[in-house]
């Protein structure tokens, strides 16, 4: 039954990526583009731990933790250069 | 109980990866910025927690022992979306909406905080208040 789940769980997450692409080819602004990469980096690591579970291995997690705190300071460090022109004042 | 928690984990996965496509189809869905950023922030946010609590589920019934790892990917993306999602936006206001006209009236003596900073207590502002010229930022 997990396994169903799981095939649910990657279609469900891919196409998720497939909207994000499509948001960020199409978005009328910079800002909808930031927007729709760091919901992509939340669907990969939504991929990264259901393909975790379909391997039964903990060594993704590690990756899935340095995903995610790149995607934070990623879209902040993008934000506050658009705000002040620069990152570290 | 083994067939009870693998129906658990098949819910949660199930209930997690439903919310990550309804985060990202408000993505395209929705009308502009500031409606948009309630999907991925909200719902998307929701569905990472399904899928980790998912993850940490099985590996506690596979293995026998806690994993922190979830809970600490989980706690770092429940902290960070708020904080993402208020970036993207004072850069979408400071960008698109620099005269305030499409903006709500905020009802008070001042107008909304990242154009007006208004009246501030003295240890809010943004620079120190005895500064020398040789002092530096960093």
């Amino acid at each position: 039954m997990i396994g169903y789940a799981l095939v649910f769980g990657f279609s469900a997450a891919s196409l998720a990526l497939v909207f994000n692409v499509w948001r960020l080819v199409a978005g009328p602004t910079l800002m909808d583009r930031v927007l729709a990469f760091d919901t992509m980096v939340i669907n990969v690591i939504a991929l990264i731990m259901l393909w975790g579970i379909q391997q039964e291995t903990t060594l993704y997690f590690e990756s899935a933790l340095l995903l995610s705190m790149f995607g934070f300071i990623s879209t902040v460090a993008f934000c506050r250069f658009r705000l002040r022109g620069d990152i570290i004042e | 109980m083994a067939f009870l928690l693998e129906l658990l984990i098949a819910f949660l996965i199930v209930v997690g990866s439903l919310f990550l496509l309804v985060g990202s189809f408000g993505l395209i869905k929705l009308r502009d910025l500031m409606t948009r950023l309630h999907a991925p922030t909200k719902a998307t946010t929701l569905g990472i927690g399904g899928v980790l609590l998912a993850s940490m589920v099985h590996f506690i019934v596979v293995r026998g022992a806690v994993s922190v790892h979830e809970i600490l990917i989980m706690v770092f993306l429940f902290l960070t979306a708020p904080v993402t999602a208020h970036f993207v936006a004072k850069a979408h206001l400071h960008e698109h909406m620099r005269d305030g006209a499409e903006l709500p009236p905020t009802e008070r003596d001042c107008g909304w905080s990242t154009f007006d900073p208004g009246a501030r207590s003295p240890g809010e502002s943004g620079q120190a208040p005895n500064r020398g010229p040789g002092d530096t930022d960093d």
